[in-house]
């Protein structure tokens, strides 16, 4: 038993991947309901992954679906741990500068999400003072750092983490992609929280919309994955999964 | 005693991952320690040098840095030397590689020193003896000084052990599908963090007892034969 | 390796080092107060003290300090009953929560370094004080503590050292320091080898610095040397 376990630790631990043209890693994180999340049977599943599979099939590609921590998500990719990431992640001129994006996939605004009795607003002055809590490495954390410099912002690791902080109430709100808080409003918040002020869809703050980071220079995987974006949304693939989420449209205009 | 809501076959996955990281670490932590006691005993400078080194900074990083950087910049670091060595692939260093990677160096580190106060430990003149009956280096090695050594060494190690099994759950920081981040998961799904991570506890103490009634058996056989120690 | 960035990213890593001292030097303060009383009671005659203090030291030995944290930060969140309760305005706040992880587990460790060090006292030690009439408090303070506390020095300095490490931990429930600066940085710059090497030169100043105080400590205490 242990010599067994030791040789499977072995090697799991000396295998190397060459290259191949027709394999396609694709990493998500695994903890951002409902567009990437793990089950308790330990599948990946979720919006994210859908399109994905999607973008796989219409390419005809092999894919591999990896759950990565959020924060190591660009570096992974920058090292060649994957070749590109479908995680809900906007299109930033920050992140451009390390990586290319397709297309935006999707599009979603910042919103505010409080106790439903606060009188919060989603202004500099409104969150002057108040505990914020966001996601490491977000659009969300830069947008706070730079426009709401007068609140006190805690950072999580995950949403999740983030979320059940809201709930044990240390935070006076998070600022959060919206759609991830409609489903967690739906699901987990109950009556107790609500969106507060009008979320922000300045591109300036939230990106063009969540693309697919490929390395720079990547360009035939790039221009594979636009043409298989597009065609999904042609063909109607796009608006059945998106329907399969949510009874509005996500798509970018 | 808990409800854990279907996640049970997913949390033994991740002990049995948890498992495995921790032998594995074990394992090629103890030759890393045997190499870095060789190196701190050795005439040469630059190997003492060398091993000084190591030891003092797996000591002194915690060991959450030294698997973050290990993650994020070992893997750059090893292709840009595999790069330039001519070598076309890619090599990746997986959570699990670099759990066991990060691992094994803090296991090697601190088995250094042991090995080293269990090698100081065997009378010099035993081995001066066996020189003086003809027996080759290696055979004095391995007939002499391990078998005593280990018996000096097996507390020691032991103990670090324990704390190598504990320090498993930092793999998760990274991703990897261990105990603790399986337990994450199951957190973020069912929002009950107390029973979950209350339920990862008392499979960590289970494995921990479990590894130190082992290493009570193992000192029994290593003492055997040794007057007043034996089956003490 | 990107000297510039380094250097860039030096000053926020600094700005950090009080936070992580901090937590330090309460976590082991605090660990000692818990660790004095739990290795008396892992000592003593009384069963239900013994057993008591015993399982304490295994929990806390026996799980990592990852699952204490967390079990202490979201886990006791879960309960309304502890949401609503006073201890909520310690328990609300991650530095608490992190420092009540370190002390409770420090104060494990610490127990056993002390019980180990009262015991390599010689019996005939204590029979001989309480033979000239001394009370077992006064033995305990005059004869058996000043030995068991320096033949507990090398351990407990050893377990000062970890617990430098182990602070790292607190970047996971939110706390900004030196760990969880770094990790913030590394996935703002995407340069994780330069962020990581300088924070672990910084780990490796404040854990270098500690073993010296702590050698200094040691050569003072050791009432063997002769002294000019």
């Amino acid at each position: 038993m242990i010599r067994k376990l030791v040789t499977a630790g072995a090697l799991a631990l000396l295998s190397t991947q060459g290259a191949h043209a027709e394999d396609i890693r694709i990493a998500t994180e695994g903890a951002y309901p409902p567009f990437n999340l793990v089950d308790e049977s330990g599948q990946i599943k979720g919006f994210d992954v859908d399109i994905a599979n999607a973008l796989c099939a219409e390419m005809k590609a092999d894919c591999t679906i990896v759950a990565q921590a959020w924060d190591g998500i660009i570096p992974g990719l920058k090292a060649g741990k994957y070749d590109a990431i479908i995680a809900s992640m906007s299109i930033t001129p920050e992140r451009l500068q390390a990586v290319d994006f397709t297309a935006p996939y999707y599009i979603a605004g910042a919103a505010l999400v409080a106790p439903a009795a606060s009188d919060i607003s989603f202004t500099p002055s409104g969150l002057d003072g108040k505990t914020i809590g966001v996601q490491r490495a977000t659009t969300y954390a830069t947008l706070l750092k730079e426009e709401f410099p007068g609140a006190i912002v805690k950072t999580y690791d995950t949403v999740e983490n983030q979320n059940l902080d809201l709930t044990a109430g240390r935070l006076d709100g998070v600022v959060a992609q919206q759609v991830v808080m409609y489903e967690w409003l739906k699901t987990d918040g109950d009556s107790a929280f609500a969106f507060k002020g009008e979320p922000i869809v300045d591109p300036k703050y939230i990106g063009d919309g969540a693309g697919i980071a490929v390395n720079k220079g990547n360009t035939k995987l790039l221009g594979e994955l636009n043409a298989a974006l597009a065609a999904i949304k042609a063909n109607g693939t796009y608006a059945e999964i998106n329907a399969s989420y949510f009874p509005f449209s996500i798509a970018p205009k | 005693m808990f409800n854990l809501d279907g996640f049970g076959p997913l949390l033994l996955q991740g002990t049995l991952v948890t498992l495995q990281l921790s032998l594995a670490s074990l394992a090629i932590g103890l030759v890393l320690g045997l190499l870095g006691a060789t190196m701190k005993l050795s005439r040469f400078r630059l190997l003492r040098a060398l091993a000084g080194t190591y030891t003092a900074v797996i000591r002194g990083v915690p060991e959450l840095i030294v698997i973050l950087f290990i993650y994020y910049g070992g893997v750059i670091l090893l292709n840009n030397l595999a790069h330039g060595l001519g070598y076309k692939g890619y090599i990746d260093v997986s959570g699990f590689s670099a759990g066991v990677i990060a691992l094994s160096l803090t296991f090697g580190a601190y088995a250094t020193e042991i090995f080293r106060g269990g090698i100081a430990a065997v009378p010099g003149n035993q081995i001066e003896a066996a020189r003086a009956i003809g027996m080759a280096q290696t055979t004095i090695f391995r007939r002499i000084l391990l078998p005593q050594v280990w018996r000096f060494a097996l507390p020691g190690l032991g103990n670090v052990f324990l704390v190598i099994i504990k320090e498993t759950a930092l793999v998760s920081v990274i991703g990897l599908d261990e105990l603790m981040r399986k337990t994450d998961i199951a957190v973020g799904y069912t929002k009950k963090p107390f029973t979950f991570y209350l339920f990862a506890a008392c499979i960590y103490m289970v494995i921990t007892a479990i590894t130190m009634q082992m290493q009570r058996q193992l000192e029994r056989r290593a003492n055997r034969g040794v007057a007043g120690r034996a089956g003490a | 390796m990107n000297i510039s960035v380094m250097l860039a990213a030096l000053p926020d890593l600094l700005r950090a080092v009080p936070l992580t001292m901090e937590l330090v030097a309460l976590a082991l303060l605090v660990g000692l107060l818990i660790a004095l009383p739990t290795a008396l009671a892992r000592l003593s005659n009384v069963a239900p003290l013994r057993w008591g203090a015993t399982a304490y030291v295994f929990f806390f030995r026996g799980t990592p300090l990852l699952v204490q944290i967390f079990l202490i930060y979201y886990g006791l969140s879960q309960f309304a009953a502890v949401r609503s309760s006073i201890a909520w305005v310690i328990l609300k706040e991650p530095f608490w929560c992190a420092l009540i992880a370190l002390s409770l587990n420090t104060g494990a460790y610490t127990a056993e370094v002390f019980r180990g060090g009262i015991l390599s006292v010689p019996h005939n030690q204590i029979e001989a004080a309480r033979a000239i009439g001394m009370s077992p408090v006064a033995a305990f303070r005059r004869v058996i503590w000043p030995q068991a506390i320096r033949q507990a020095l090398p351990a407990y300095g050893n377990e000062m050292i970890l617990m430098v490490k182990a602070s790292s931990l607190a970047s996971t429930v939110t706390l900004m320091e030196i760990t969880g600066v770094a990790r913030t940085l590394a996935s703002d710059t995407y340069m994780p080898i330069e962020i990581f090497t300088t924070a672990a030169l910084i780990y490796l100043c404040l854990t270098y610095a500690m073993a010296q105080a702590i050698h200094l400590v040691e050569r003072r205490l050791d009432v063997t040397r002769t002294r000019a």
